[in-house]
């Protein structure tokens, strides 16, 4: 069992702290969901797990297996078994989906020990296949011209390919159609197992439909206020958030403002 | 008012080489007129980049001795890199000296020619006569021009005629390996109607140092319903002064495309014009390029488009690093007549370093009413958020680095249709970003 453990995070980005005390902790063969409004903090929280260059942590700790995350560049946290699915993933002209994909499988396993052709070639298209994904996304260019739906199965297709052991998913729901909602979480659902854990930062409740988390927080002014289970979402989905606010004692006027 | 300029070579001297080359009296009597309108014709003037204290007049040797390779297996390593041992036909040019040719019996029976110019201007004087500057670059557009045509010392004619197609790409390779040397290669690749022909060249440095000038004028000339497929890779070493012209000619239906990779260490006065004469002819121009060093470069293409419903596309793609300097000139020009038209293009500079300049410059010049036309440029750094997508997957950012700009290079480099000149591109770019 692997465990990521978020202490007492607090980040700002050009000098505002948008998170302020975040404590979680995530044990693989689990699935956590974060919830709240819009500006709460909840992607900024992916953002500074994986490293953001915009995002500085000014205190608080994040550790994988006891490593310390927060020291390491964006690709030794990756190595480290880290994997955010973006909100905005980038496009990357002249580089296929394909080589792309290879390079990065390769980047985590040792010299001499890179994966075969053949090998990857029938894994990915096991995996494209899987994800109702068209062969020849793998030789256009990494989601240069996706539409929003593609681009969020290429980030499955690749949390799929890589096997993280812990995978963020940056509202991978947001701007989908339900066959394509109901694609990706077959994707996540299928990575379901005692090596992997996920965390999901949503801004919906659908999602949670399709896949079943074992713990939902909601995040409010850059804080988790609320923990729950399953239950907890359905009651989000029945009555919002109000009743927290309330029940808190939380007023919006200092909400905080986040960027993607 | 112009300023009479001293010539490294006397009208005696020029007319000398040629009886010594056995040309004709009117190719001799062609370099001497050239040689005197030199005296008097004006340099260019690239648009930004001023040329006025680079020496495009003198050199160490007009022509240096070369022995030719009497088979591959003499070629340096870096060439043979670049030569598929099957490569059906070839033409090898060591400095000023032909040094190997190679064309398949199959196209020699169908009429195609592949020789040296020399040879083409003694034994094919028909068709130099008629093809070489009148169509496509005229001798006094410019001293530059007019020197070339009055000092041209090598290049190779391409005669494809009426109705063939040349299926096998055909290779040249331009090798220098004397430090003396200069080159000034005229390329003539004519296409006759409805011919078809994939021309790739190599220019290749193998030595470190260069004293001589580069003055290379090549002519594309594709007749009604032609197709030509140019593709270069300049890598020639630091140290010439480099004027590069590549120019074509597009009748009726014809099309020409171009992929180049413009790798030259020198400083380079790049001017790629292709006109779209014909109705519905069209052009393709893609080039990428790595500036390095304290090198100098202008790239200036210009696609002029008389043909009705004829389509222009310019693509280019400029890495500079260290103290590179260049200029990216883009220019479609529709001209009065040229109705349904587009015209199309598209700079891009990534810059790698603090020292480094590059200014894109489009333009678009429209004379007339019914047409499309449309450009985009950009000059920027690699984007931070693309660095921070690939290393998220575990990718070094050295490796990321390396990913984005052979990405951005990539149009070029997939373009070439010959898979050693692609790979020698490949790694001369892996070799100039590191």
């Amino acid at each position: 069992m692997a465990t990521l453990e978020i202490k007492d995070l607090h980040v700002e980005i050009d000098g505002k702290e948008i998170l302020k005390g975040v404590n979680l902790t995530i044990n693989t063969n689990e699935v956590h969901a974060i919830m709240g409004p819009n500006g709460t903090g909840k992607s900024t929280l992916a953002s500074a797990i994986m490293g953001h260059p915009k995002y500085e942590v000014t205190q608080g700790e994040v550790f994988l297996d006891g490593e310390n995350v927060l020291e390491m560049e964006v690709d030794e946290r990756a190595k480290a078994g880290l994997f955010l699915a973006m909100q905005y993933p980038s496009e990357i002209a002249g580089v296929t989906n394909a080589d792309f994909l290879r390079s990065a499988i390769n980047a985590r396993r040792e010299e001499g020990d890179e994966i075969s052709l053949m090998k990857f070639i029938k894994e990915l298209d096991k995996t494209m296949d899987f994800l109702e994904m068209p062969e020849e996304m793998a030789q256009r260019y990494l989601n240069e011209g996706f539409s929003g739906g593609e681009k969020k199965r290429n980030e499955i297709l690749q949390m799929m390919m890589i096997k993280p052991t812990f995978g963020i998913l940056d509202e991978i729901d947001s701007g989908l159609d339900i066959d394509a909602l109901k694609v990706v979480s077959k994707g996540i659902n299928e990575m379901r197992d005692e090596g992997f854990g996920c965390l999901m930062i949503t801004h919906y409740q659908r999602l949670l439909n399709y896949i079943t988390p074992d713990y939902v927080h909601v995040m409010m002014q850059g804080k988790i206020v609320k923990s729950g289970g399953q239950e907890l979402a359905q009651k989000l989905e029945a009555e919002g958030y109000e009743w927290i606010k309330a029940e808190l004692g939380i007023e919006d006027a200092d909400a905080v403002t986040e960027e993607a | 008012m112009t300023v009479e300029t001293k010539l490294a070579l006397s009208v005696e001297e020029v007319r000398a080489f040629s009886q010594q080359h056995g040309e004709p009296q009117a190719f001799a009597d062609f370099r001497a007129n050239a040689l005197e309108q030199a005296t008097a014709l004006n340099f260019p003037k690239p648009d930004r980049t001023n040329i006025t204290k680079w020496n495009f007049i003198d050199f160490p040797a007009h022509t240096v001795e070369s022995a030719a390779y009497a088979s591959l297996d003499e070629l340096p390593e870096a060439v043979k890199a670049v030569v598929d041992a099957e490569q059906a036909n070839l033409y090898i040019q060591r400095n000023n000296t032909p040094a190997y040719t190679r064309i398949s019996e199959e196209l020699q029976a169908k009429g195609v020619i592949i020789t040296d110019i020399q040879t083409a201007v003694r034994d094919h004087a028909d068709l130099v006569e008629k093809y070489f500057m009148t169509t496509a670059v005229k001798v006094d557009e410019h001293k530059l021009t007019a020197y070339h045509a009055a000092l041209v010392n090598g290049g190779v004619f391409v005669y494809v005629p009426r109705n063939v197609v040349v299926e096998e790409p055909i290779q040249v390779v331009f090798v220098h390996d004397n430090a003396e040397a200069s080159l000034f290669n005229h390329v003539l690749v004519v296409a006759e109607e409805s011919s078809a022909v994939t021309y790739v060249e190599t220019y290749i440095s193998t030595v470190e140092e260069a004293k001589g000038l580069v003055n290379v004028v090549t002519e594309v000339i594709a007749k009604d319903n032609a197709q030509v497929t140019f593709g270069a890779v300049d890598n020639l070493t630091v140290g010439f002064t480099a004027y590069m012209n590549r120019r074509g000619h597009a009748e009726r239906d014809a099309k020409i495309d171009w992929a180049l990779g413009l790798m030259t260490d020198s400083d380079t006065i790049y001017e790629n014009t292709t006109n779209l004469v014909g109705d519905n002819s069209t052009s393709d121009f893609k080039m990428v390029t790595v500036g390095t060093g304290s090198q100098k470069l202008n790239f200036t293409t210009l696609i002029r488009q008389w043909g009705k419903n004829s389509d222009g596309q310019i693509l280019k793609h400029g890495v500079m690093k260290d103290s590179a300097q260049s200029i990216f000139n883009g220019i479609g020009h529709i001209m009065h007549g040229g109705t349904k038209a587009n015209a199309e293009q598209e700079s891009r500079v990534l810059m790698l370093s603090e020292g480094a300049r590059g200014d894109a410059n489009p333009i678009l010049l429209i004379d007339e009413d019914d047409v499309t036309a449309g450009h985009a440029a950009s000059v920027g750094r690699v984007d931070p958020a693309q660095l921070y997508y690939l290393m998220s997957r575990g990718i070094s950012q050295a490796e990321a680095e390396r990913l984005v700009i052979h990405g951005f290079l990539a149009p070029v480099v997939n373009n070439l249709p010959i898979e050693g000149v692609k790979k020698q591109l490949t790694e001369v770019i892996e070799r100039k970003v590191r």
